[in-house]
């Protein structure tokens, strides 16, 4: 395996929009407002960027294709803008592309952006995205609640859980996320919910209900990069660094044999050795300090504790009833309020999840702060469960 | 001896309550009040092709054997396609050979006969098997004797020279234009005259002289018949029509008129399935249609006639049915009422024709690809098979899933986008023997499906493109049925929907 890029790129500053459901702004002020906090934080001008990669999902609302939106909104200075688009992990997509920049010596400082505007649709919901001309012409009519709670079939098959024991543990996850969300001010869904409101939801997809989906939003997020030397001569302590960026792409095993049991992520566990692996983490559930996941639905959140290898197979259910992932509890997860409070605006989603991480980890997470925390893990999907990008990013104090 | 080899039917599952019908029309069509029984009723996702096709499977059976068939004929006056050959598409669907012969007729009540007859003489001279299909997804206006009378359905037979189970004895025809009833190209429904100069100047004047000929031809005299098949919507007529040319009353079939409709150009075969299906050998039957004139074909069984059976069969399919109690969902599924869809139901279900040919086996046909290298089967086929290892390049054979078997291995079903029958149920299927694919289920009762429900593979309309008028086709799973419960069929009041 490659070495890596352990420590080798550093955090220069950060910047996260208000998500939510912005009427008063266009994906150009979302842009603004998540570049301009993060080019305060950084400590630079406009001039010190080499490069930008930029996140956008839907070509069809929002901004349109290409990297000139990106460009033009900012006012950047003629550097050159790559839009990426990963699905939904397009957000960690563009964090890739402007971390190798600067691990290459290609880039001293980059940035990476993710915006969406979904909100621009007229309707709620994720809006339907265009799939070529083949698909749609043997594949279901499927939207992501229901490519997401079957998962919830699979598993309770596999592991023989009881149908209703199931539906409180991933209410657990919703109840935990929004506590979580209700401190944090740049959340979408800043209010507390209780198990019941939970259970006594319009059902969505079967068995998700409303709550066991996350909101649809719009925001913005964006991280500046450079070099631990660089930051350091730029005046900065307390250095957060990538330690692994690994994704992993489905090439069909899951969707196409019959080997696959469906109730996991293939792509999550493969991207989850390789990022330990690359981090030199040998106990996850020891040593990750906080994870933030691709909690698109409660049900994908339970079994992704497994896929990072946080809970056996088979015992995430007793790990959520028990606790283990709540704030105050072992491996924390989505302490911002994670997608469910968030929403999800597609593109940036990657990013804000790094953002959150980013102030834990420099101890600037105000009400939500954990204790000392040294190594957080980003997880960041796109797709569906049989067909998908998974990206897995761990960050870090310097030499953590 | 050339003669019916095989036959099939289809009636769809859902039945309406004609008292569904009369309730929510009483305030305007009073008339109907006493209405009792019900209808035959096609799935949103159903029309006259994919109804021909599942009859043609029943007549069929699964696997291979289908290569002897050389024609195909398909009767319809509710063809989806007017510039397309309709044949053609269940041709794709059967995967049968492309230098069939394959051809749409429509026109009149008894297009189902005029292909008959033809493909008796194809067959006689030697051009191999002929599959004959008729079908209709019957459309009436709101609050008309038509909507309760008439059912969707559709029949198959397949005739050849070997192994025949009903002889072709002789046939009769009159092309007379009397129109009992009309409609012109790019109109719904039809404009019918008055019933009682239909019965007593039309049905009851022409059908006797065909009958007669064909008996004359076929050298059968009316007292031999054992089943007399007239499909029609004017009751008793039947006997009537036995009794003008002295066939027993006994020998008179039932229309199914109580409970499934009359179903058009499908109905004489539908009847003839349901006899065939019954019948001892050396019976007589005698099928005549009425529609431009008249037709009347004689048949007679073999000793062979048990040894063919239909995989559901006509008493099957009835017996499958579940009580359908919603009229505004009849009228949904007709194209009688908008209801709204919301912003997700404007989604462009543009087809590409090029890409579609492209993939024509694997989406009309349901054709995968099987490595020969690992056995892995793959749909949609490509040029390169899933190894752990080292792909495989070129290896895949082509590989029918249609009829086998499959079990669920996870599903959901969805309230969120719009679907013409929500929820919109789909998942992971894995068929018997390998292969997977992430589909759509139709006809389909809430709690019916589970991981592990076994399923099997149905032809049906997967999404139609309003903008343009097209409408695409792929295959759909249903959970593997037997007769419906008892309490499924009971038709609960229509007024506590």
């Amino acid at each position: 395996m490659a070495k890596g890029i352990r420590d080798k790129v550093a955090i220069l500053g950060m910047g996260c929009s208000k998500f939510g459901e912005r009427w008063d702004a266009s994906p150009e002020d979302l842009m603004v407002e998540a570049y301009t906090e993060a080019m305060a934080d950084a400590g630079i001008t406009p001039e010190q960027l080499d490069a930008a990669w930029f996140s956008n999902h839907m070509d069809d609302i929002g901004v349109g294709r290409g990297g000139t939106p990106m460009s033009i909104a900012l006012r950047l200075p003629n550097i050159g803008v790559t839009r990426v688009e990963n699905f939904c992990a397009g957000g960690s997509e563009a964090i890739r592309g402007a971390v190798y920049a600067v691990a290459a010596g290609a880039c001293d400082i980059a940035i990476a952006l993710g915006v969406e505007k979904l909100k621009d649709t007229g309707y709620g919901g994720l809006p339907m995205g265009s799939v070529g001309t083949y698909i749609p012409q043997w594949y279901p009519n499927a939207v992501a609640p229901a490519n997401f709670a079957q998962l919830a079939s699979a598993y309770q098959h596999k592991h023989r859980v009881d149908a209703g024991l199931l539906k409180r543990a991933i209410a657990h996850v919703s109840v935990k996320s929004h506590a979580n969300g209700a401190r944090n001010p740049k959340a979408h869904l800043q209010k507390a919910i209780t198990v019941e409101q939970v259970l006594n939801a319009p059902t969505v997809a079967e068995p998700l209900g409303l709550f066991d989906c996350c909101g649809v939003s719009d925001g913005a997020a964006a991280v500046i990069v450079t070099t631990p030397d660089i930051a350091r001569g730029l005046g900065k302590k307390d250095l957060v660094t990538f330690k692994a960026l690994q994704v992993a792409v489905s090439n069909g095993w899951e969707m196409h044999s019959n080997d696959w049991d469906g109730s996991y992520f293939h792509t999550a566990r493969i991207a989850a050795k390789r990022a330990y692996q690359e981090a030199g983490i040998e106990r996850p559930r020891e040593q990750i300090s906080l994870t933030e996941v691709h909690d698109c639905f409660s049900i994908t959140e339970l079994v992704t504790m497994e896929d990072l290898f946080l809970s056996d197979e088979g015992q995430a259910v007793r790990d959520v009833m028990d606790g283990f992932f709540d704030a105050d509890g072992g491996v924390p997860c989505q302490i911002d309020g994670g997608l469910k409070c968030f929403g999800h605006p597609v593109g940036a989603s990657g990013i804000r999840m790094l953002y959150e991480t980013y102030l834990q980890l420099q101890g600037r997470a105000d009400r939500r702060q954990l204790s000392d925390p040294s190594l957080g893990l980003i997880h960041n999907l796109g797709g569906q469960p049989s067909q998908n990008v998974c990206s897995i990013a761990i960050v870090g104090h310097e030499g953590a | 001896m050339t003669g019916i080899v095989g036959y099939g039917s289809y009636i769809p599952r859902l039945r309406l309550n004609r008292q569904a019908i009369a309730q929510a029309n009483a305030w305007y069509a009073p008339q109907f009040a006493r209405a009792s029984g019900s209808r035959a009723m096609a799935n949103w996702d159903e029309d006259s092709i994919t109804m021909a096709v599942a009859a043609a499977r029943d007549c069929l059976g699964p696997g291979e054997g289908r290569d002897a068939i050389r024609s195909v004929m398909l009767a319809s006056s509710t063809l989806p396609f007017v510039e397309r050959l309709n044949a053609g598409v269940i041709c794709e669907a059967l995967t049968l050979d492309e230098n069939v012969e394959a051809r749409d007729v429509t026109g009149s009540q008894r297009a189902a006969l005029a292909c008959l007859s033809d493909a008796m003489a194809r067959v006689k001279a030697g051009e191999g098997d002929a599959l004959v299909l008729a079908a209709d997804n019957r459309h009436t206006r709101a609050a008309s004797s038509q909507e309760l009378d008439l059912g969707d359905g559709a029949a198959a037979l397949r005739i050849g020279n070997d192994n025949v189970i009903a002889e072709y004895l002789g046939s009769a025809v009159l092309t007379v234009d009397f129109v009992d009833r009309f409609r012109m190209s790019g109109e719904d429904i039809d404009y019918a005259w008055e019933e009682r100069w239909v019965r007593d100047e039309g049905i009851t004047k022409l059908v006797p002289r065909v009958v007669r000929d064909a008996l004359k031809t076929s050298g059968i005299e009316a007292g031999q018949v054992d089943h007399f098949i007239f499909p029609t919507t004017f009751r008793k007529i039947e006997g009537q029509l036995a009794k003008i040319c002295g066939i027993r009353p006994e020998a008179v079939v039932d229309g199914l008129a109580d409970n499934i409709g009359e179903t058009g150009t499908a109905h004489g075969l539908l009847l003839l399935a349901q006899v065939l299906e019954r019948a001892g050998p050396g019976q007589h039957i005698v099928l005549a249609q009425f529609g431009s004139g008249a037709q009347a074909v004689v048949l007679k069984t073999t000793e062979r006639i048990a040894s063919f059976r239909p995989q559901v069969g006509v008493d099957g399919w009835i017996a499958r049915g579940v009580a359908e109690n919603s009229y505004t969902k009849f009228l949904s599924f007709k194209g009688q009422l908008r209801l709204e869809r919301g912003p997700r139901g404007e989604q462009d279900k543009k087809t590409a024709l090029s890409t579609a040919y492209r993939h024509r086996r694997a989406i009309l046909g349901l054709v995968g690809g099987r490595c020969e290298v690992t056995g892995k089967v793959h749909f949609p086929p490509s040029r390169l098979s899933y190894d752990q290892s080292t792909p495989a390049l070129d290896t895949q054979r082509p590989y029918k899933l249609a009829d086998r078997r499959a079990h669920v291995l996870s599903w959901s079903a969805e309230y969120l986008s719009f679907h013409m029958s929500p929820p919109n149920y789909y998942g992971q299927v894995d068929f018997e023997g390998g292969g997977r694919i992430l589909m759509e289920f139709t006809d389909i009762d809430r709690g019916e499906v589970a991981s592990g429900t076994e399923v099997e593979m149905v032809f049906r309309i997967k999404d139609v493109d309003e903008r343009r008028g097209y409408t695409r086709y792929f295959w759909k799973a249903t959970p593997v049925r037997k007769a419906s419960s008892p309490a499924a069929l009971v038709h609960a009041d229509a007024a506590s929907e």
